[in-house]
């Protein structure tokens, strides 16, 4: 009985599971496409420091530490979830405790250590956010469901936790009975002070609880992660590994705009001439809703852990400017979930009239950014804000001509006498004689 | 003060059937600004002074079109960028010096993807180069012994290209005493120039971005901001001015640092 109801839940949990999934990557790919699958080795390497070894955390080092306490143990912890499933396939009783023996003793106190260490970084995190009222997990682009969000996955984490001490510690006290101990070393010694004196019959009651509550909150928490920014706990590797390793510097030159700049300045070519693309809608310049960005700015988006480290160290956003650069990868994930809604509902020339720059995002937030590039260092997970506020700009200027009246005095000078200021280029030599 | 050496334009050089080893890119600032000029003019003292042969440009130079790229005008950026590119392929030039974080990032990283391909450096690169080659001796200077000196990192240098040590080595060479301030280097605070900023009026806020970052500097009680960007050089100016503290504390390029102290 019991192996039909697990199987029925593991397959339904993993149905949506994968369902969510390919929904969330079908809506990355709605995205331009950009070529990041060079040099693999070194997408390896950064994936294996920034992702896997979290150098970027580090910082700062407090919720670094909370944060990879959660991690390790969430990590290891995975080894007692490969037994549960083994458990509930085979209907077995702690399947690897027989043939491990010393070493599952090991592996499983190991693990609980590592969950009441999480338990205190989840306690922490949770006072960070409610209590400190730190001001990066306060700010006003997290009123809402992104705050709600985040404590939300905190509770569930506790809950997991005890969860996993209640199934450890009635097994304690149900061994015990019989005279034997597992001797797991937090959960033996947590198991008198709760389960004595508790018969047999509600010592099973208790540990099933504790088994089927953790495999619950597995599947509830795998299900719930597309909607949350705790889907960073699996994008973090694919985004690091598709990174930007180019310097940070270094914008894109966009390829549509060579060829009509080449023709322009190739007297040989007649401007007027058909080209071979006749008919064929010419790509937007820039970007003004989330289709025009590229796969890896939508991937971002989705990664984005809403840390706020980007918006802390923005030069912009300290000095008081609407800008946040949190808040351009938190509306991109927001218009695209919308806008993929759409699509998935009504078919790819779905439409809502509405669009990423204009419905999300200001004109005056992206006039703020000195591309300084601050954001794109902090962030824990190499997401590039930057470069999502440069096609915006770009749409801006190049589609609608709008930008601050200075700047297109600046771009006049530019295109008249080649420097953005108004002087004349055969004074450029002034400066050897003065 | 005019220099005292000849700074041959590089169509005069190629007229003498010379060419020259390093191009100096000298920048629309460097061109125009009048606190940028001496700027400049340090650059090519120190140029001069260990006989690099070097040549600029001189009228046929062009913005590189950085602050249209930046604006979103990439139209204007590689019309510019074209532009130069054929002027610097007909001359051949090979190297290239600047002393301006975004000429040196233009340059270097946006130009090859469309045919220009050179060794571009940034001018606290090539000075300690040529320190190293033993042509150009600070040893016993006393013009900065032991000053505070803080380095305020340009943007366009440190974090786009991760240049961080050049001007911190130029700066102990000074026999000096460096400072960071609380944010520097990959934290370094923005002087708020950047991304055509410099030309524009900043949008609504509750402070300049050139005053928080002034705030930096004068907590180091440094008595001078060294930097190495000419925008960088303008925002502190005026931040050091917004405290009244332009008695105090002076502004300076490494390469008007070094100058002095080579004494040039
Ligand atoms: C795979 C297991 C992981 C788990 C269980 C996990 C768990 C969590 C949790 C619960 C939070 C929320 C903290 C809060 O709301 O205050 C969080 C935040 C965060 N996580 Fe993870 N995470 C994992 C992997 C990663 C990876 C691989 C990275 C990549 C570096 C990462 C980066 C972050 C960042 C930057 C934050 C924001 C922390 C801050 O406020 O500074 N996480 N993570
Ligand atoms: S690049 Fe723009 S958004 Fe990012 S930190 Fe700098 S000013 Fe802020
Ligand atoms: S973009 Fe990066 S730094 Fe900014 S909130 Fe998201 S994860 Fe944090």
């Amino acid at each position: 009985m019991s192996i039909i109801i697990f199987s029925i839940l593991f397959c339904v949990g993993f149905y949506f599971f994968s369902k969510n999934i390919l929904q969330v990557r079908t809506n990355i790919l709605l995205g331009k496409d950009i070529d990041r699958i060079d040099n693999a080795s070194e997408r390896w390497k950064t994936m294996a420091l920034v992702a896997l070894g979290q150098k970027k955390m580090f910082t700062r080092p407090i919720p670094a530490l909370l944060h990879l306490c959660l991690y390790a143990a969430f990590v290891i912890t995975q080894i007692e979830l490969i037994e549960i499933f083994t458990d509930g396939f085979t209907n077995s009783h702690r399947f690897f405790h027989s043939f491990l023996g010393g070493f599952y003793t090991f592996m499983i106190s190991f693990i609980e250590i590592l969950s009441v260490l999480a338990l205190v970084g989840t306690v922490a995190f949770l006072s960070r956010r409610n209590l400190l009222k730190l001001p990066r997990l306060n700010m006003k682009e997290l009123s809402g469901w992104p705050k709600k969000d985040a404590n939300l996955i905190l509770i569930m984490e506790i809950v997991l936790v005890t969860f996993i001490f209640t199934m450890n510690g009635a097994d304690e006290a149900i061994l015990k009975d019989q005279g034997g101990s597992y001797r797991f070393v937090l959960s033996s010694f947590i198991s008198p002070l709760i389960f004595e004196g508790m018969n047999l019959h509600t010592l099973h009651i208790f540990e099933q609880i504790g088994w089927w509550g953790h495999l619950v909150m597995v599947f509830t928490f795998l299900n719930y992660l597309p909607y949350s920014k705790h889907l960073h706990i699996l994008l973090a590797f694919p985004n690091t590994y598709y990174s930007n390793l180019d310097k940070k510097g270094k914008f894109t030159n966009l390829s549509s705009v060579t060829e009509e700049v080449k023709k322009m300045m190739d007297p040989t070519i007649d401007p007027f001439a058909a080209t071979e693309n006749e008919g064929e809608i010419p790509p937007r310049f820039g970007a003004k809703d989330v289709t025009d960005l590229t796969w890896k700015n939508l991937l971002d988006a989705y990664t984005c852990t809403e840390c706020g480290r980007c918006t802390s160290s923005c030069p912009a956003n300290q000095t008081g400017k609407l800008l946040s650069p949190r808040k351009i990868i938190m509306d991109t994930r927001d218009r695209l979930v919308e806008l993929g809604e759409g699509i998935r509902k009504n078919g790819k020339e779905y439409t809502d009239g509405k669009s990423l720059l204009g419905d999300y995002i200001t004109e005056e937030e992206i006039w703020a950014c000195t591309s300084c590039n601050a954001c794109v260092q902090e962030c824990p997970v190499n997401i590039d804000p930057l470069s999502i506020i440069v096609d915006l700009r770009r749409y801006l200027v190049m589609e609608e001509s709008k930008m601050p009246t200075e700047l297109t005095g600046m771009l006049t000078n530019i295109e008249n006498n080649g420097a953005p200021w108004q002087f004349s280029p055969a004074d450029r030599g002034n400066w050897i004689n003065e | 003060m005019s220099t005292a050496f000849k700074v041959s334009t590089i169509a005069e050089m190629m007229a003498n059937g010379e060419s020259p080893d390093i191009l100096f890119w000298v920048g629309c600032s460097g061109s125009f600004d009048d606190r940028a000029k001496k700027i400049t003019k340090a650059v090519a003292k120190i140029l001069h002074h260990c006989n690099v042969k070097f040549a600029v440009l001189g009228a046929e130079e062009s913005c590189t079109g950085d602050p249209a790229k930046r604006a979103g005008n990439e139209f204007t950026f590689q019309m510019q960028a074209m532009m130069n590119i054929q002027v610097l392929d007909a001359y051949a030039v090979k190297k290239i010096v600047t002393a301006c974080p975004h000429c040196f990032n233009t340059l270097k990283n946006e130009y090859p993807e469309l045919g220009g391909n050179y060794e571009v450096i940034h001018h606290t690169q090539l000075i300690q180069d040529l320190i190293n080659q033993g042509k150009l001796g600070l040893e016993g200077s006393q013009t900065y012994k032991g000053k505070k000196i803080t380095f305020h990192d340009p943007c366009y240098l440190g974090r786009a290209n991760d240049v961080y040590e050049a001007p911190r080595v130029l700066i102990e060479k000074l026999d000096a005493e460096l400072i960071e301030m609380k944010r520097c280097k990959t934290t370094g605070l923005c002087c708020g120039a950047g991304g055509a900023q410099m030309f524009k009026e900043a949008e609504k806020g509750n402070k300049e971005i050139n005053v928080e970052r002034t705030e930096d500097a004068l907590e180091t009680n440094a008595s001078i901001i060294a930097t190495g960007c000419p925008f960088c050089n303008t925002m502190m100016t005026d931040g050091v001015k917004n405290f009244n503290k332009e008695q105090d504390i002076q502004v300076l390029d490494i390469a008007e640092l070094i100058a002095n102290a080579a004494d040039l």
